[in-house]
C-alpha cells in the first residue's frame, strides 16, 4: 500500500495535499472511515432488509446483501400494511402528510416573512417585545402548550382535522422562521427601503416589489427547513389528528410497533425507508442550502 | 394600493399614535397573537391548572401543591427524571466531544470533505421515528447485531440493550447520537472556519502541537459556539419523546420512560390532566433553570463588550 502511494505521488495528478499519506493522515482518514460506517450502517441495513424475503431474514444476518432481491415488501408497505383494522398501507399516511405539508409551508412562510419584514423595516412600539416573547416561546417545552391548544382548536372546530394541524405547525414554526427572515431583511441596506418610501410605496408594495424578489434564496432555505421539520413531526400529529388524518410518521409507528400479527421486518424496514425518503431527497438535493438552513436556525440563537 | 400611511414628519402625531404604521401592526397580528395567546397564555393556563384536581376535563377546584406532591411520589416520574438525567448527561458530553472531534478532522484540509460531511449529517434529516425504528431493528437480539456477532463464532457475545432495563437508555443514546451529532459537527465546523489562519501559523512557530493547539487555543476561542451548541443539545434533550415511543415504547416495563412521555400519557391516555399539567410545569421549570444562566451569559456579556 505505502509503496504504491509513494510511486503515484511522484507524478502530480491534479491538486493534492502535501504528504498525503503521512502517519497522521492515515489515522485521520481511518477514523473518518470508521465513523462513516457507523453513520451509514443503519441506512444500509434498512435497504438490505427491505429487499429480502422473510425466510431469508430469519436465516441470514442483517448485514448480508439479499440473495434474491424482492420488491414485494415495498409494495406491501405502501399499499397493504395494517394499522388496526385499516389495511391500506402507508399510502394514506403519505397523502395526509402531503395535504398537511403544503398548506403549512405556504401559511407559515407567508406569515413569517411578513413578520420579519415588519420587524426590520416597520418597527412599531412593542414590536421588539413581541419578537422576544416569540423567541423565548421557542424554548418552552411543547408539553406546556399542548392542552390549551387542544381547547383552542376545539373552540374553532378544527380539532382532529388537517387544518388544525396546519395551524399548529404555523404557530410553532413561527419563531425560527421569523428570526430567519428578520435577520435577512435587516441585512438589506436601509437606503433601498427609504428610497421606495420617498417614491410613495406603501407596506405591501415594498414587500412584494422589492423585498420578496431579493429574498428568494432565504425562501428556499425556509422551505427546506419546513419540509423536513413538518414531515418529520410526530408529536403534533399524534395529538391533534385522528386515525383517518394521521400523518405518515404516526402511521409508520403504528404499523411497525403494532402488537398484532407476525412481525414482518422487511415490510417494516420498507415502510421506514418510505417515510424517510422525502427528507432524504430534500437533503441530498439541496446540499449546501440545507446546511445553511440549519446554521441560520441554530447559530443566531 | 390604498395605503396612504402618514409621512414620517406628520405634525398631528400624538392623537393617532395607535394608527401610525397601522398596516405593519395589522400584518404582525398573527405574530402578536401567537406570542401572547399561545405562548404566554397557553403556558400560564397550564401552570395555573396544575394547581387543580382536574381529571378528565379541566376544572377549577384548587388543591395547592397536591399534584406536585403526588408527582414526586410516583415511581414512574422518578424513573423518567433519572433516565433523562443519564441520557442528557451522556448525550451532552458525547455530542460535544464527537461533534467537535469530527469537525476538527474535517477541518484538517482533507479530501472528500463534503462527502464525509454529507454522511455525518444525513441522519439529521430523518425523523426520530425513523431513527428509532431503524435502530430497534439493528439492536434486535434475534436477528440484529448480537446474532451476527454470535454467527461469527463468538457464542457468548451479548449486546441486547433494548431488552435490558439497566441498559435500555444507552440503546436510546446510540440512536440519539447517530441522529444528532451531525448538526453539532456542522456548527462546530462553521466555528472552526471562523478562526483566523494566523492563529495556526503562530502556534506552529511557537512549536505547539496540533492537539495542544486545539485544547489550549482553539476551544477557548470557540466559547460562544460551544454555548450555542450546548443550548441546542439541551433543548433537544428535554423534548425527547418520539425516539422513545418508536424505539422502546418506554419499555421494558417502565425502564425507558421520559418526562415528555409521562406528560402526554397522563394528559391524553390516563385522563389525569392535573398530573400532566404538573409534570409539564416541572419541565418548564427545568428549561427556565437552563435558560436563565445562558441568557445572562449571552446578553449580559454583550452589553459589557
Amino acid at each position: 500500500m505505502a509503496d504504491m502511494t509513494t510511486n503515484t505521488s511522484a507524478e502530480p495528478r491534479g491538486p493534492k495535499p502535501k504528504k498525503a499519506f503521512s502517519r497522521g493522515n492515515i489515522f485521520l482518514y481511518g477514523t473518518l472511515i470508521v465513523v462513516s460506517m457507523y453513520y451509514l450502517l443503519p441506512l444500509y441495513v434498512m435497504i438490505v432488509t427491505s429487499l429480502k424475503g422473510m425466510p431469508e431474514i430469519r436465516m441470514g444476518n442483517v448485514f448480508s446483501p439479499p440473495m434474491e432481491i424482492t420488491f414485494e415488501p415495498w409494495v406491501k408497505a405502501w399499499a397493504e400494511a395494517c394499522t388496526g383494522i385499516n389495511c391500506d398501507g402507508l399510502s394514506r399516511g403519505f397523502g395526509n402528510s402531503v395535504r398537511i405539508l403544503i398548506p403549512s409551508i405556504v401559511l407559515s412562510i407567508a406569515i413569517a416573512s411578513i413578520n420579519g419584514y415588519a420587524l426590520s423595516n416597520w418597527k412599531f412600539k412593542g414590536s421588539e417585545t413581541f419578537f422576544t416573547i416569540l423567541i423565548i416561546g421557542a424554548f418552552i417545552p411543547y408539553q406546556t402548550m399542548l392542552y390549551p391548544i387542544v381547547i383552542m382548536l376545539r373552540e374553532i372546530g378544527l380539532m382532529g382535522s388537517i387544518w388544525g394541524l396546519v395551524l399548529v405547525h404555523t404557530v410553532f414554526g413561527m419563531p425560527i422562521l421569523t428570526l430567519l427572515f428578520r435577520n435577512y431583511f435587516s441585512s438589506i441596506p436601509e437606503e433601498l427601503f427609504k428610497a421606495a418610501r420617498v417614491d410613495g410605496a406603501g407596506f405591501w408594495q415594498i414587500y412584494f416589489q422589492i423585498m420578496l424578489p431579493m429574498a428568494l434564496p432565504i425562501f428556499v432555505v425556509a422551505i427546506i427547513l419546513q419540509v423536513t421539520g413538518i414531515w418529520n413531526d410526530f408529536l403534533f400529529g399524534v395529538i391533534y389528528t385522528k386515525p383517518a388524518t394521521y400523518p405518515m410518521t404516526v402511521q409508520l409507528n403504528n404499523i411497525v410497533n403494532s402488537v398484532q400479527g407476525i412481525k414482518e421486518y422487511n415490510v417494516n424496514m420498507a415502510a421506514t425507508l418510505l417515510t424517510g425518503l422525502v427528507p432524504l431527497i430534500i437533503y441530498f438535493a439541496s446540499g449546501k442550502l440545507f446546511v445553511r438552513g440549519i446554521a441560520a436556525g441554530a447559530v443566531k440563537g | 394600493m390604498t395605503v396612504a400611511s402618514d409621512p414620517p414628519s406628520h405634525t398631528a402625531k400624538r392623537p393617532r399614535k395607535l394608527f401610525k404604521n397601522w398596516m405593519a401592526k395589522l400584518a404582525s397580528l398573527p405574530m402578536i397573537l401567537t406570542a401572547l395567546v399561545v405562548f404566554v397564555g397557553g403556558t400560564a393556563w397550564t401552570v395555573t391548572y396544575s394547581f387543580t384536581s382536574s381529571r378528565m376535563l379541566p376544572k377549577t377546584n384548587w388543591v395547592g401543591f397536591d399534584q406536585y406532591e403526588r408527582l414526586w411520589n410516583t415511581d414512574r416520574w422518578i424513573i423518567s427524571i433519572k433516565n433523562l438525567g443519564i441520557y442528557g448527561g451522556c448525550s451532552m458530553v458525547l455530542t460535544l466531544v464527537l461533534g467537535f472531534s469530527l469537525a476538527a478532522c474535517l477541518d484538517r484540509k482533507i479530501r472528500f470533505e463534503s462527502a464525509f460531511r454529507s454522511i455525518f449529517l444525513y441522519p439529521f434529516a430523518l425523523s426520530f421515528v425513523v431513527t428509532g425504528l431503524a435502530w430497534q431493528w439493528i439492536l434486535n437480539p434475534d436477528f440484529g447485531l448480537q446474532s451476527v456477532v454470535r454467527g461469527w463464532g463468538w457464542e457468548s457475545f451479548t449486546f441486547n440493550p433494548l431488552n435490558d432495563p439497566n441498559t435500555v437508555i444507552y440503546g436510546l443514546l446510540i440512536a440519539g447520537l447517530w441522529q444528532g451529532t451531525g448538526l453539532i459537527m456542522c456548527i462546530m465546523l462553521a466555528g472552526l472556519r471562523g478562526i483566523d489562519e494566523d492563529i495556526w501559523k503562530a502556534a506552529r512557530v511557537d512549536g505547539i502541537g496540533t492537539i495542544k493547539t486545539y485544547v489550549m487555543v482553539i476551544i477557548p476561542m470557540m466559547r460562544p459556539v460551544f454555548i450555542t451548541a450546548l443550548v441546542l443539545i439541551a433543548s433537544g434533550i428535554i423534548k425527547l419523546y418520539d425516539l422513545v415511543v418508536a424505539q422502546t415504547g418506554g419499555g421494558p416495563g417502565l425502564s425507558s420512560e421520559v418526562p415528555a412521555k409521562y406528560v402526554i400519557e397522563y394528559m391524553f391516555r390516563a385522563q389525569n390532566l392535573g398530573q400532566g399539567f404538573a409534570a409539564s410545569t416541572m419541565m418548564l421549570c427545568s428549561v427556565v433553570i437552563i435558560l436563565i444562566p445562558w441568557a445572562y451569559l449571552e446578553f449580559g456579556g454583550k452589553k459589557r463588550g
